[in-house]
C-alpha cells in the first residue's frame, strides 16, 4: 500500500511537472505593462500546439508590454483552477485555449465580475457569448471545404478518392472529413476507401498499400493532416506510384508543417491546406486598440498552397 | 505373406501416427489456438478474395525491384509489434506485470534518434551513433520502470504508468517544435528497401532480431533464469539466481526492443511525430501475449506464441482495411475477434474441449469395443 | 446398496494420459463411521475424493449415495454439495479478513440482503452445538489455525452433509489442536455424520478411525476393521514389499570417527531472521539434526548456514578456508546445498518440468553462459528419474503435477546434481508417504556412507533418531543442547527440549 502510495506520489509529481511547467513569471510587473493570463494546452500536444504555444510567445512578452503568466495543462479542471488563480492575481486579460468545451461558465462569470476580459482562442466552449470579447477559431469545416473545392478545379476525369480520416471525433476530423463526405454522396467523387489512421503516419500507410494490394484504381490521396500524407506517400513510393505535380497520385495534406510545404514545393505534393496557429496578432490588436469584431467568433483567415504556385519564401513563413 | 503385409501396414500406420502424433502434440500445446486463429483468418481472406495473398514484383520509384501484396504487408507491418511482444512476453514472464509505457519509451527512442540524425549529414555513421544512442537511453528510461519493479516491488503497470504518462511529452522536450524530419536515402533504406533487396528492410530486421535473441536465449540461461523468478521467484533465490538482477536484464532486452521499434518506425516515414508513433502499441503487444497463450500472470512462455500473436493482429487489421470496414466499426470489429480468440483460449473453454474430447473418444473406444465383441462372437 | 451406508462406489476408473490413476477401486463409507483413505502418495487416494466430489469426472463405475434412487452422476463440486458430501482441504480455503460467520454463510444465500446480526447469531448457535471455541462476529485471520479448520469443517457440516471428507486436516496443527479437531471429529459421528478421512499419521488414524481403506498404485488393497488391523499389517499393506526395509534402516547408521575432517564450521553465526549468533561445525561423512519445537529457530539456523536469509554476522569456514557467505550462490560454490523446508513456498518451480527443475541449481553454478544441453539435460533428468525412482509421466511434465514426495525426490535430485560435499534437509519427508520417507531416509545414509555430510531436520523424533548420529537441541531460537550416542533416545530429547537438566551437554 505504501509502496503504491509512493508510486502515486511520483507519477502525481512527474506529471505535474510534465504538463504543467508550472505557471512562469513573467518579466517585471510595472505599472506600464498589461497583464495577461494565459491557459494553453502543452505544446507537446501536437506540432501544431508547438507552434501556436511559440506564436504566442513571440507576441506576449515583456518586449511588448505583456506581463504575462502562462500555464499548460490538457485538463480541463487543472486548467479551470489556472484561470481561477489568473483571476485572483487580478490580470487584465485572460486567453484560454480551453482543454475541453463544458465547466467554464463560473470561471468566466467571476472573470467578469472582476472586470476581466476573456478572450478565447483555437478553441471554444459552452458559454453565452456575453461572458467573453472574442474568439479567435480555426474554421475546420471551411479548411475542407477550401481544398475540396480546388480538388474539384483540377477538373480531373474521374475522382478516385482514398480519403485518410484523422481520430474519430476530433474537430479537425469532423471539419475536413465533411466536404469531402457531401462530394461522396453526391457522387461527384468516388470514394476507394475511407478509413481512419488517428493521426499515425504509420497507420496511414498501411491503408494506401492495403488498396495498392487490393490493385484497385485510385487517383487522389486526401490525407487529413500531414504526417499521414507522408505515410501514404511512402506507401507509393514503395509500389512505383508517381505522385505529385506531374504524377498519378495527387496528394493532399492539411497542417502546413514546413517540411509538407517543402514537399509541396518539391512537386511531390500537390495541396496543403493551413491550419493557423497564428492568432497571437489578432488578440494582440484586440487588447491594444481597444476594436472589437462584429461577431464575437472570429475564423482566423487561412490559406492552401498549391504546388503550381507555392514560393519559397511561402515555405519560411507559413512552415510551422 | 500375411507378414509382409502387416509390416508394410504397420510401417504406413507407424508414419501416419507419427503425422497426427505432431499435429496432436501441436493441438495440445499453447500454440493451438493462434495457429487455427491465423489459419482461420488465412482461409477467411482466400474464400473472400483467393488473390489477396498473391505476390508480386513492382518497380518502386527509387527503381528498385520489390515484394508487394498483402503477405508482404502484414509481415512488413507487424515488424515493430513482433519486436515489442517478444520484450513484453520476457518482462511478462519475469515480473508477473506489463510494462504499459513502451509506446512512450518508443517515442522517446526515436526522439533521439531522429535529434542524433539532424546534428548533421546522415551517414551510415551517424545512424549507427543515432541507434546506439537511443538504445543507452532508452535502456535507461526501462531500466528506471526495472528499478521501481525489481527493487521497489511496485506493481509493473503502476510502475510503467510514470512513463506511461510522461514519455511522450519528454520525447517532445527532445527535439521540440513540431514533427521533426530525417530526409535520406539512407533512412528510405532502413524503413523501405535496400537497393537490389526485393524484401522490405523491416521485415529483414524481425529475422535478424528474432534470431539473435533465440541465439541469447539458447546461449545463456536467461530464459531459464527469467521463467523461474516468474513462477517462484523465493524457490529462484533459494538456487542461487538473483531475482533482482534477472529482472533488471529483462528490462535491458526490452529497452533494446524498444529502440528497435522506435527507430524502424521513425525510418519508415522519415519524421516522428511523438504524440502518434507507436500509438497504443503496448495494448497490442500484451494481446500479442496474450494471444500467443501466454499467461499474463508471468511465468512459463513461449516467444513463438507471442511472435504469431502479433502477426495475427497485423493480419486482423490488414484484413479489415482490405474490407474497408468503415473507421468508427474498425476497433470494435478488433475487438470482437480478439475477444474471441482469447474466450476460446481460456483455461475454462479448454477444459470444455478436452472434456468434449474425452466424450467422443470414450463414445469411439465404446463402437470399437462392441464391433471386437461382435466380430469374436461370429 | 444396504440401510447404513452413506456411500458406495464400485469398480471405479480414472485415467489421465499416460497414467492410470485408478482402477476398479471400491470404497464403502457407512453412516456415523470415521473412515481412513490410506496409501502411499500417488497411490490414488486424492484422485478417489476428487472423482467422489465431482472436480474429475469418473471414466468407469459407479457411485451410490443414500437417499438417492441408483447411481448418481457428480458432475461437478456444486452436485456434490447438493448430494451432501463436503469437503475439507488441507490447506484452507476460507477468506481469512471476513469473520466467522460471514465465512459459514458465505456464497449459500441467495439473498441480496445480509442480516449480518442474525447471521453471527447463527453462527454462534452452531459453534456452540459443535464445541468450537469462537465467535461469530470474530475476524477468521485472528483465529488459531486448527480454529480456522473447524470453521471449515462447521461451514462444511452446516450444508447438512452426510458425507465429511477431511484431507489432511492434521499437517499444520500442534497436537492440541489435533485433540480438539479429533473431540469434533467424534461429535459428528454420535450425529450420522460419514467422515472420510486422510491423513499421513498412523497414530491420528489409530486414534479416531473405525475402519480403514487402503490404495496401492491406484490399485483397492482392502477395507479393514481397525480393531483387527495391526500396525505392521497397515503398514504392509500400504508398502507392499518396502515393509521389511523399515527395520533395517536402523543398521545402515554407521558411527563417524571424532576426527574425521571439518566440512563446514561457523562462529556467531546469525541471521535478520533472528536467530542468536550460534557455532556450528560438521564433519565428513556426518548426519547431524537440529530439533525443536516449531519456531525453535531450527529451520532459521540452516537458512543462515545456506544465506537464505540475510546473514547479519560471524564466520565461516569451509574445508579449514575461510568464506564469505552472503547469498545463497556463494553457499553453493562451497558446494552446499539446501533443501527448503516449504516445498511449495522455497523449493519447487511449480510449472517449469521436472527436467528443468532438476538442473536448475546445477545449471546455476555452471554459469549464464554455459546453457547445459537438452541432451544433456535430459540424461540427467532420465538418470535421476531412475535413481530415486520418481513418478512422473514424463520428464517434460510439470513439477506441479508430481505428488508431494515425488516432488521431494525431484529437488533432492537437483541438489545430488551439484555433488554438494554438505547437504542442509529441512523436513524433506513431511507431508510424505511412509514408503517415500523411507527411500529419502535411505538415500541420505547412502550419501553419508560416501562421504557427503548432510544436515537432516523432521519434527518427527523417531525419524531424526533413524538417520542421525548428532542431534542439535534448539529452543527460543538458542542452542540449548548437542546430543550424540547413548544421549540418542527420545526421552532425553524431550526433557532436552522442554528445558529439563541436560547432562554432558
Amino acid at each position: 500500500m505504501k509502496k503504491l502510495f509512493v508510486a502515486l506520489l511520483v507519477l502525481v509529481a512527474a506529471a505535474s511537472f510534465v504538463f504543467a511547467g508550472g505557471a512562469k513569471e513573467g518579466a517585471a510587473s510595472g505599472s506600464g505593462t498589461i497583464k495577461v493570463g494565459i491557459v494553453n494546452n502543452p505544446p507537446s500536444e501536437s506540432g501544431y500546439r508547438a507552434a501556436n504555444v511559440k506564436d504566442f510567445e513571440n507576441t506576449f512578452n515583456a518586449a511588448n508590454g505583456y506581463d504575462v503568466k502562462t500555464y499548460y495543462s490538457l485538463k480541463n479542471d487543472e486548467q479551470l483552477n489556472a484561470a481561477s488563480q489568473f483571476i485572483t492575481d487580478g490580470v487584465d486579460y485572460l486567453l484560454i485555449s480551453a482543454a475541453a468545451t463544458d465547466g467554464w461558465e463560473a470561471t468566466l462569470k467571476s472573470a467578469k465580475d472582476n472586470g476581466i476580459q476573456v478572450f478565447l482562442f483555437d478553441r471554444l466552449m459552452n458559454v453565452p457569448e456575453d461572458l467573453y470579447e472574442a474568439a479567435i477559431v480555426s474554421d475546420m469545416p471551411k479548411e475542407g471545404e477550401t481544398a475540396v473545392a480546388w480538388l474539384k478545379a483540377q477538373n480531373l476525369p474521374e475522382y478516385n478518392v482514398i480519403h485518410i480520416q484523422g481520430a474519430m471525433g476530433s474537430d479537425a476530423q469532423l471539419g475536413r472529413t465533411g466536404a469531402m463526405d457531401k462530394e461522396f454522396a453526391a457522387g461527384t467523387m468516388n470514394k476507394v476507401v475511407q478509413q481512419t489512421a488517428t493521426w499515425d503516419e504509420a497507420e496511414a500507410k498501411k491503408i494506401v498499400e492495403s488498396v495498392i494490394n487490393s490493385g484497385e484504381d485510385f487517383n487522389v490521396i486526401y490525407a487529413e493532416n500531414d504526417g499521414m500524407a507522408k505515410g501514404a506517400v511512402a506507401a507509393l513510393d514503395e509500389a512505383g506510384i508517381t505522385h505529385g505535380k506531374d504524377g498519378k497520385v495527387i496528394v493532399m495534406g492539411f497542417d502546413c508543417n514546413k517540411w509538407a510545404l517543402e514537399e509541396v514545393l518539391n512537386g511531390n505534393w500537390n495541396y496543403d491546406g493551413q491550419c493557423s496557429p497564428f492568432q497571437a496578432t489578432q488578440i494582440d490588436e484586440w487588447i491594444k486598440t481597444g476594436s472589437r469584431p462584429s461577431t464575437k467568433i472570429v475564423y482566423n483567415p487561412e490559406r492552401y498552397f498549391d504546388a503550381a504556385t507555392i514560393t519559397a519564401e511561402e515555405v519560411e513563413q507559413f512552415g510551422i | 505373406m500375411p507378414d509382409n503385409a502387416k509390416q508394410i501396414e504397420n510401417k504406413g500406420s507407424g508414419f501416419l501416427q507419427k503425422v497426427t502424433g505432431a499435429i496432436k502434440g501441436l493441438f495440445q500445446s499453447q500454440l493451438a489456438i493462434p495457429v487455427i486463429a491465423l489459419l482461420i483468418l488465412v482461409l477467411f481472406n482466400l474464400i473472400r478474395d483467393p488473390s489477396f495473398f498473391s505476390i508480386s514484383i513492382n518497380t518502386n520509384n527509387f527503381g528498385n525491384k520489390v515484394l508487394s501484396g498483402n503477405l508482404i504487408s502484414i509481415l512488413n507491418g507487424a515488424s515493430e509489434l513482433v519486436i515489442l511482444a517478444i520484450g513484453m512476453t520476457l518482462v511478462t514472464s519475469a515480473t508477473r506485470g506489463q510494462d504499459i509505457s513502451i509506446g512512450a519509451t518508443a517515442a522517446i527512442a526515436g526522439s533521439v534518434f531522429v535529434k542524433i540524425l539532424r546534428m548533421g549529414n546522415i551517414t551510415v555513421g551517424t545512424i549507427i551513433l543515432g541507434v546506439l544512442t537511443a538504445c543507452v537511453v532508452t535502456i535507461l528510461f526501462c531500466l528506471f520502470n526495472g528499478v521501481l519493479i525489481a527493487k521497489f516491488n511496485i506493481q509493473p503497470m503502476i510502475a510503467s504508468l510514470i512513463l506511461f504518462t510522461a514519455g511522450r511529452p519528454i520525447a517532445y522536450a527532445i527535439n521540440g517544435g513540431a514533427t521533426p524530419n530525417v530526409q535520406s536515402n539512407l533512412i528510405n533504406y532502413l524503413g523501405g528497401y535496400i537497393p537490389y533487396v526485393p524484401i522490405p528492410t523491416p521485415i529483414i530486421i524481425v529475422v535478424i532480431f528474432i534470431v539473435a535473441i533465440s541465439i541469447f536465449l539458447k546461449r545463456t540461461t536467461m530464459s531459464l533464469y527469467i521463467q523461474s523468478v516468474g513462477i517462484n521467484e523465493k524457490a529462484a533465490k533459494l538456487n542461487g539466481i538473483n531475482p533482482t538482477l534477472t529482472k533488471l536484464s529483462v528490462f535491458i532486452i526490452l529497452g533494446v526492443c524498444v529502440t528497435l521499434a522506435g527507430c524502424m518506425n521513425v525510418c519508415r516515414i522519415s519524421l516522428i511525430n511523438h504524440e502518434t508513433i507507436l500509438k497504443d502499441i503496448e495494448m497490442d503487444a500484451i494481446l500479442a501475449v496474450a494471444i500467443g497463450g501466454n499467461s499474463l500472470g508471468g511465468g512459463k512462455y513461449k516467444l513463438s506464441g507471442s511472435i504469431l500473436g502479433a502477426y495475427i493482429i497485423q493480419a486482423l487489421t490488414t484484413t479489415l482495411y482490405a474490407m474497408k470496414v468503415s473507421s468508427t466499426a474498425v476497433k470494435a470489429y478488433k475487438a470482437i475477434v480478439i475477444i474471441a480468440i482469447v474466450v476460446v483460449g481460456s483455461p475454462v473453454v479448454k477444459a470444455k474441449f478436452s472434456q468434449l474430447k474425452g466424450i467422443i473418444a470414450s463414445q469411439i473406444s465404446k463402437k470399437r469395443e462392441s464391433k471386437r465383441v461382435q466380430a469374436e462372437a461370429r | 446398496m444396504r440401510e447404513d451406508e452413506v456411500v458406495t462406489m464400485r469398480g471405479i476408473y480414472k485415467e489421465f494420459p499416460g497414467v492410470k490413476a485408478l482402477e476398479n477401486v471400491n470404497f464403502t463409507l457407512r453412516k456415523g463411521e470415521i473412515h481412513a483413505l490410506m496409501g502411499e502418495n500417488g497411490a490414488g487416494k486424492s484422485t478417489l475424493v476428487k472423482v467422489l466430489t465431482g472436480v474429475y469426472p469418473k471414466d468407469g463405475g459407479e457411485i451410490c449415495i443414500s437417499g438417492v434412487e441408483g447411481p448418481v452422476n457428480i458432475k461437478s463440486p456444486q452436485d456434490a454439495q447438493d448430494l451432501g458430501i463436503s469437503t475439507v482441504y488441507q490447506e484452507i480455503t476460507l477468506c481469512p479478513n471476513l469473520s466467522v460467520a460471514e465465512n459459514i454463510f458465505i456464497g449459500r444465500g441467495k439473498y441480496t440482503f445480509v442480516n449480518k446480526r442474525a447471521q453471527e447469531k447463527k453462527a454462534d448457535d452452531i459453534l456452540t452445538r459443535l464445541n468450537i471455541p469462537t465467535k461469530g462476529a470474530q475476524q477468521l485471520g485472528s483465529c488459531s489455525l486448527a480454529v480456522q479448520q473447524m470453521v471449515a469443517i462447521a461451514r462444511a457440516v452446516d450444508m447438512e452433509c452426510k458425507v465429511l471428507i477431511l484431507d489432511e486436516p492434521t499437517s499444520s496443527l500442534d497436537e492440541r489442536e489435533v485433540a480438539l479437531l479429533f473431540t469434533l471429529m467424534r461429535d459428528l459421528k454420535a450425529k450420522g455424520v460419514g467422515i472420510i478421512f486422510i491423513t499421513h499419521f498412523l497414530e491420528q488414524v489409530y486414534e479416531v478411525c473405525d475402519r480403514i481403506t487402503v490404495l496401492r498404485n491406484g490399485h483397492y488393497v482392502g477395507e479393514y476393521l481397525l480393531s483387527e488391523m495391526p500396525r505392521v499389517d497397515l503398514i504392509s499393506a500400504m508398502l507392499g514389499k518396502h515393509a521389511e526395509d523399515m527395520t533395517n534402516l536402523k543398521n545402515e547408521k554407521r558411527a563417524v570417527s571424532k576426527d574425521a575432517e571439518v566440512v563446514y564450521s561457523a562462529k556467531h553465526l546469525s541471521s535478520a531472521e533472528g536467530v542468536r549468533p550460534f557455532d556450528f561445525v560438521i564433519h565428513k561423512g556426518e548426519v547431524n539434526g537440529f530439533t525443536g519445537l516449531l519456531g525453535s529457530g531450527r529451520s532459521e539456523s540452516v537458512r543462515a548456514i545456506f544465506a537464505a536469509d540475510r546473514v547479519t554476522g560471524g564466520s565461516v569456514e569451509v574445508d579449514g578456508v575461510k568464506k564469505k557467505i552472503r547469498r545463497p550462490k556463494d553457499a553453493m560454490k562451497s558446494k552446499i546445498g539446501y533443501l527448503p523446508e516449504d516445498r511449495k513456498g522455497d523449493g519447487i518451480i511449480q510449472d517449469l518440468s521436472v527436467r528443468e527443475n532438476l538442473i536448475l541449481a546445477m545449471q546455476v553454478l555452471d554459469g549464464f553462459f554455459k546453457p547445459l544441453s537438452k541432451r544433456k539435460q535430459e540424461e540427467f533428468a532420465d538418470e535421476f528419474i531412475k535413481l530415486l525412482d520418481i513418478k512422473t509421466a514424463s520428464k517434460e511434465t510439470p513439477i506441479k503435477s508430481l505428488s508431494g514426495g515425488n516432488q521431494q525426490k525431484v529437488i533432492l535430485a537437483r541438489w545430488l546434481l551439484t555433488h554438494p560435499q554438505y547437504l542442509i534437509l529441512d523436513e524433506p519427508t513431511r507431508g510424505i508417504d511412509v514408503g517415500t520417507k523411507l527411500e529419502i531416509q535411505k538415500q541420505v545414509l547412502k550419501l553419508a556412507k560416501e562421504g557427503v555430510s548432510v544436515t537432516f531436520i523432521s519434527s518427527e523424533i523417531p525419524e531424526m533418531l533413524a538417520v542421525c548420529q548428532r542431534l542439535i537441541v534448539m529452543r527460543d531460537r538458542k542452542i540449548v543442547g548437542e546430543l550424540q550416542g547413548e544421549e540418542l533416545s527420545q526421552d532425553v530429547i524431550m526433557q532436552t527440549i522442554a528445558g529439563g537438566e541436560v547432562q554432558n551437554a
